[in-house]
């Protein structure tokens, strides 16, 4: 008995094909759960590490609430913020988020400080402003970087939104909870080949990403 | 909060043993972790087509769920510290392999040169040039790879009390005492921050050439470095 027998026999197996506990509903609610993660983490991340970036002010302070962030245990946080909220979207969405911020924070910091500043200066000097400078020329350059960091975010929050089934909402991860209870290991481990498949996808995703936004000339120079 | 250190009997364990016991399942992965990144990465150093496929790799095992991953291993070592342990050194490898790429890879082919040049064997050069100048890369990825291991520590007590401090969590529930639940995320966050600390600590002693001021960037300079090659 391998896992990989376990994985073939969860695939092959009709009844995870459909329903409300179907492979279907089930990984379009993890995408959902993720998407929204990204989309808050990114929303707080992006922002606050361009502009620092740009000026190049508050990098301390950035560290200092990236580490504050990371030291948070996600699974401590969905536990106590389940307790102090009840159940719903919102404990779940918290550690999530708290998880998400600290790579895209500080990638995009990094990012736009690693930015070759003669090119800055040079659209400086020809009359862009600041806000010019950031979007047209400094962001262009730092894209792949940042990138990188959504990237990893986003991995980390396909791997750990199976923690939502923990405060019994769905996704993935009810595949891994009920396994661990049912004690069906057919279960437990064709949930994590689908985690794993989705976050290989999520690999692939911001390659392409990568492919069709960052300009020719910065990939070359790369 | 008047019960925050008042630890259920059925932990077996004091505050102050769980927080060792958390110590220990937290950082003895990322110490293997570091024993198994160093050669790895090494070889992805030598061996440039290695790199993107261990890079893969190590993602895709990251990606797997660490509940999952307990639940497997529970067939082969069973309800222990054990079980918690193996994943999350599997886990530090995403971090530390392109940490110590990055380190290595950074350092410049005059330095090489001149290391070359004084007699340096290749051994001698890698412990006595490459390791010392990739070592603020090396402890940025220290610095990840043990706060998120001091984290993830907790999710073992889903397999039966594994997971020391966070067994707290499971016992708040039961009880219903989130001031447990508050002494967990707590005591993990302080943990983690000191571990941090201690990390940046021991990098101001191991690069005296540095400016302390420039903790945790060692990683996005290699990888400029290494991109701009």
């Amino acid at each position: 008995m391998n896992v990989l027998h376990y994985v073939n026999a969860f695939f092959s197996n009709d009844a995870y094909w459909q329903g409300y506990d179907g492979i279907p509903t089930r990984v379009s609610e993890h995408l959902g759960y993720t998407l929204e993660a990204l989309a808050l983490a990114a929303l707080i991340g992006l922002p606050v590490g361009l502009v620092t970036g740009h000026y190049g002010r508050g990098g301390n302070a950035l560290s200092l609430i990236a580490t504050a962030a990371r030291a948070l245990p996600t699974f401590g946080l969905l536990v106590l913020m389940t307790m102090l909220i009840g159940f719903g979207m919102l404990p779940v969405m918290i550690p999530l988020v708290v998880l998400a911020v600290p790579p895209i924070l500080v990638t995009t910091y990094e990012a736009m400080r690693s930015v070759d500043p003669s090119p800055v200066d040079a659209a400086r000097g020809m009359g862009m402003n600041e806000a010019g400078i950031l979007l047209r020329v400094e962001l262009p350059v730092a894209l792949p970087m940042i990138l990188g960091g959504l990237r990893s975010a986003a991995i980390q929050i396909v791997s750990t939104a199976t923690i939502a089934a923990y405060v019994s909402l769905g996704g993935l991860g009810r595949y891994i909870v009920d396994g661990l209870y049912q004690r069906d290991y057919e279960k437990v481990v064709g949930g994590a080949t689908l985690v794993a498949a989705l976050a290989l996808a999520t690999l692939a995703l911001f390659w392409a990403l990568g492919r069709l936004t960052v300009s020719a000339g910065v990939r070359r120079s790369n | 909060m008047n019960r925050f250190f008042d630890i259920p009997s059925d932990l077996q364990h004091s505050w102050a043993g769980l927080i060792g016991l958390h110590l220990r399942e937290a950082l003895l992965p990322v110490l293997g972790g570091l024993v198994l990144a160093l050669p790895l990465a090494q070889l992805c150093v030598r061996l440039r087509w290695l790199y993107p496929p261990v890079l893969w790799v190590t993602t895709v095992l990251y990606a797997i769920p660490s509940l999952a991953f307990f639940v497997v291993l529970i067939d082969y070592t069973g309800q222990t510290e054990v079980t918690v342990m193996i994943p999350l050194t599997v886990y530090t490898l995403v971090v530390l392999v392109p940490a110590i790429v990055d380190g290595v890879r950074s350092v410049p082919p005059e330095t090489l040169a001149a290391a070359t040049a004084m007699g340096f064997g290749p051994v001698r050069r890698y412990a006595q040039v490459q390791l010392p100048i990739a070592v603020p890369a090396i402890i940025a990825g220290l610095r990840v790879a043990t706060v998120s291991s001091i984290s993830l520590v907790s999710v073992g007590t889903l397999i039966g009390n594994q997971g020391a401090l966070g067994n707290l969590l499971h016992d708040a529930t039961i009880y219903n005492r989130p001031e447990l639940a508050w002494n967990a995320v707590l005591t993990m966050a302080v943990l983690a921050i000191l571990a941090d600390a201690l990390l940046v600590g021991v990098r101001v002693l191991l690069t005296p050439w540095m400016p302390s001021g420039t903790a945790g960037r060692g990683q996005g300079r290699g990888r400029k470095e290494a991109a701009a090659r």
